[in-house]
């Protein structure tokens, strides 16, 4: 069923790039046909942003759940799936089944496993995975430990020219730890590793990107160093770009005082200075996305000693508000934040969206930036309140969601 | 509740600290780390009286009649649990041991139902023991009645911190109310997985001690100097001006190559050998919080010293010391004069 056109009018349009310039926006079809100076035509359902940003729908790089009321929350119109589901999506049939089980009001991209049961020992089958609707390659939770497989996928994904999303960890140096090697994790009695852990992990996958020509896609990237080496590999021309969460950029390992396991991620949270050093990679390009990670857990998962509970955090709400505190503290514009939580997201994904465009899939949010509210843990519209944000206040809502030019929330 | 049960018996002088339930806002002991200098001094002089008691032939006290202390001990132990029971008994408790480490309770949600199960019995003391840093923690916040830590992962273990400053304290001759300013002590051994190392650095370094901890890479925890104290590699370094060395147990399966290549080399580097104790101060004691591997990291001829090792008077002191923190917890609940709930209390 196809909407009726819609203009939305009265907003500030938030275009790749510059400040956000009034205007109006207008769909057919569900798709984008015209933006700027434009009028509703006769029949048209007319909405008055009033002032609102008129902004893309968010495209959520990472995602471990499908949790549709805290994404349409969070302006979230899209999101690629990661293959550490039960079972993982290694077979083409789960792929086909999880792209389409969003529709028709939120999509899901989903990320092929890289490997077999995400052993990282047997590559699974990427190009019929392709062909079920994968947008890239994801090697999950952990790091491809052997060189020689990850240098096999790569050169493969090359050929397939998929993205390959990997985590950057080193699991030989990490092992059960659950915490950054520190003062924090010493006090508490945590298992640590040291933040070097990731530059090691990080190292050996550029030296791969560039030997196989493959581009690579860290999830995230928390720590000085490793983001030094993704910004010389960038410099260099290497195929690599780099994500993050909010909360590397927000807090720092000193949350894990009174042993908060909502603050139990991967990886860990770092130092301060990591903290900062993360802000300025998003602040200069090293960093390309931010995503919201959204991992949402009960309980039965958090509701444990520390070390005992899984990580992840319950991110999709949160996601928008936490990056407009990069721009308000003038670390980054609006134009760039959308880049980060839509356009560039979508272009690894390779697909139309992330950005105003005519003739584009009409996902768009209107955006409050600066309504403020406070996060709740209790009150979440995500499936699990596991938010190390609880009781925070922060500015910045969707006053309304629309996925192919149809309202959505 | 027993309001006119007498308390202790001879209270110790209490012009030293707050009166009343001020000397110790703390509804639990889950570690040193929260505790004021002056509050692990107050614990330590409360257990004076009990180190007299328990030398009695008739050892008895009935300050806890009535009262049911649980220990619930999610990770295997013997003399730990042994020590809080003879404590709870000693002060005419009914005492009550769980091994959940040997039944199915493992870890999980089972751990928070536990914990809810044993306050629904109505406990008036839990004592844990759990293999997680924290555990202990988040049972105190699921129940109603005070929580003693008996060992939480490689976090805490604050009784034993609190025995081993008494028993320093002794064998120093140092009267009740002294701390242990200017004493050089230095901690030996797997520092990374100790809780004991934790608790003693905290304990040890409030009462004005000199600490140094002295490991290898492998099993020294990161930015350990943070917490006051000076780390070595090396033994006959670490030992140089040491007034107290304290050797910690290393666990077997860390020297079969992950950490340590094998025992004997662990014995090379570090085994604490009369010629090695010679490098200390004279006259230097030695302590091991138990259970011992001998000729490992210690010598028999060095833990069996008749003057220089204190090992023994731990385990003595252990008793006492549990005594008084299972007696001070339960004071607020027990409507000892001073102790009232409104005296208001930490958490």
């Amino acid at each position: 069923m196809t909407p009726r056109p819609l203009t939305i009018t009265g907003g500030r349009l938030v275009l790749p790039e510059g400040e956000p310039v009034a205007g109006a926006l207008r769909c057919e079809n569900g798709r984008i046909v015209a933006i700027g100076n434009v009028s509703p035509a006769e029949g048209d359902d007319v909405i008055d942003a009033r002032g609102a940003l008129i902004a893309p729908g968010l495209v959520d790089l990472g995602v471990f759940a499908i949790d549709k009321p805290a994404f349409h929350f969070g302006g979230i119109t899209r999101a690629a799936l990661m293959p550490d589901q039960g079972p993982p999506l290694d077979h083409p049939a789960r792929v086909r089944f999880a792209a389409q089980s969003g529709k028709p009001d939120f999509w899901v991209h989903p990320l092929a496993a890289a490997t077999r049961g995400l052993e990282g020992s047997e590559l699974a089958e990427l190009a019929l995975m392709r062909e079920a609707g994968a947008r890239a390659v994801a090697t999950g939770r952990n790091w491809i430990a052997d060189s020689g497989v990850m240098l096999r996928l790569l050169r493969y994904c090359a050929m397939l020219g998929l993205v390959v999303i990997t985590h950057a960890e080193d699991a030989g140096v990490t092992g059960a730890a659950v915490a950054t090697a520190g003062e924090m994790a010493t006090r508490l009695g945590l298992p640590s590793a040291p933040a070097e852990a990731e530059a090691l992990a990080v190292a050996r996958d550029i030296t791969l990107a560039e030997l196989s020509g493959c581009h690579v896609h860290f999830r995230q990237v928390t720590t000085a160093r490793a983001l030094d080496l993704v910004r010389k590999a960038k410099a260099r021309g290497v195929p690599v770009s780099a994500g993050v969460t909010p909360a590397h950029f927000m807090l720092s390992d000193l949350e894990l005082a009174d042993f908060r396991t909502f603050c139990r991620l991967s990886p860990p949270l770092r130092s301060d200075a990591d903290r900062k050093a993360v802000i300025a990679a998003i602040a200069d390009g090293t960093i390309d996305v931010i995503a919201s990670g959204h991992d949402p857990r009960g309980p039965e998962d958090k509701r444990l000693p520390f070390a005992d509970a899984e990580p992840g955090m319950a991110g999709a709400e949160t996601l928008l508000p936490l990056t407009l505190t990069l721009v308000r503290d003038g670390h980054i514009d609006l134009a760039r934040a959308f880049d980060l939580l839509a356009g560039a997201p979508a272009r690894l994904l390779g697909v139309d969206a992330g950005r105003l465009e005519a003739g584009w899939e009409a996902d768009i949010a209107l955006v409050d930036p600066v309504r403020p509210w406070i996060v709740d843990s209790d009150k979440m519209a995500a499936s699990a309140g596991n938010t190390p944000f609880d009781r925070r206040p922060v500015e910045g809502r969707v006053n309304a969601l629309f996925k192919g030019g149809k309202l959505i929330a | 509740m027993h309001p006119s049960t007498p308390t202790s018996p001879a209270a110790p002088p209490s012009a030293r600290y707050p009166a009343g339930g001020l000397a110790f806002p703390h509804r639990d002991l889950t570690g040193i780390g929260p505790l004021a200098r002056h509050e692990i001094l107050f614990l330590l002089d409360e257990a004076e009286q009990w180190v007299e008691l328990n030398r009695q032939s008739q050892k008895r006290a009935e300050v806890l009649s009535g009262l049911t202390i649980i220990n619930a001990f999610f990770e295997n132990s013997t003399r730990t649990l042994l020590s809080f029971e003879i404590a709870g008994k000693r002060l005419g408790a009914d005492v009550v041991n769980m091994h959940a480490a040997t039944s199915s309770v493992k870890k999980g949600e089972t751990l928070i139902d536990t914990a809810m199960t044993l306050n629904a019995m109505r406990a008036d003391a839990i004592v844990i023991r759990h293999a997680s840093s924290g555990a202990v923690r988040l049972i105190a916040e699921k129940v109603d009645c005070p929580v003693l830590n008996a060992g939480d992962g490689q976090h805490e273990h604050p009784t034993q911190a609190l025995l081993d400053a008494l028993t320093i304290r002794h064998a120093l001759k140092l009267a009740p109310g002294s701390d242990l300013n200017g004493l050089r002590v230095t901690i030996c051994g797997d520092i990374l997985h100790s809780r004991v190392a934790r608790s003693n650095i905290l304990a040890l370094t409030a009462l004005g001690c000199d600490v140094s901890v002295c490991a290898p890479p492998a099993l020294m925890p990161a930015e350990i100097e943070a917490m006051g104290v000076t780390p070595f590699h090396d033994f006959d370094a670490a030992l140089k001006g040491a007034q107290v060395v304290m050797m910690l147990r290393l666990q077997q399966e860390r020297m079969s190559g992950q950490f340590i290549p094998s025992p004997r080399e662990y014995r090379h580097l570090y085994g604490l050998t009369l010629d090695r104790l010679a490098k200390a101060e004279a006259d230097a004691f030695v302590m091991h919080p138990g259970p011992m591997n001998r000729g490992v990291e210690i010598d028999s001829q060095v833990a069996d010293h008749p003057t220089r090792s204190l090992i023994t008077r731990q385990v003595e002191r252990g008793v006492a010391i549990r005594m008084a923190c299972l007696d001070v917890l339960t004071r607020r609940a027990r409507g000892v004069p001073g102790w009232a709930e409104e005296q208001g209390v930490l958490a």
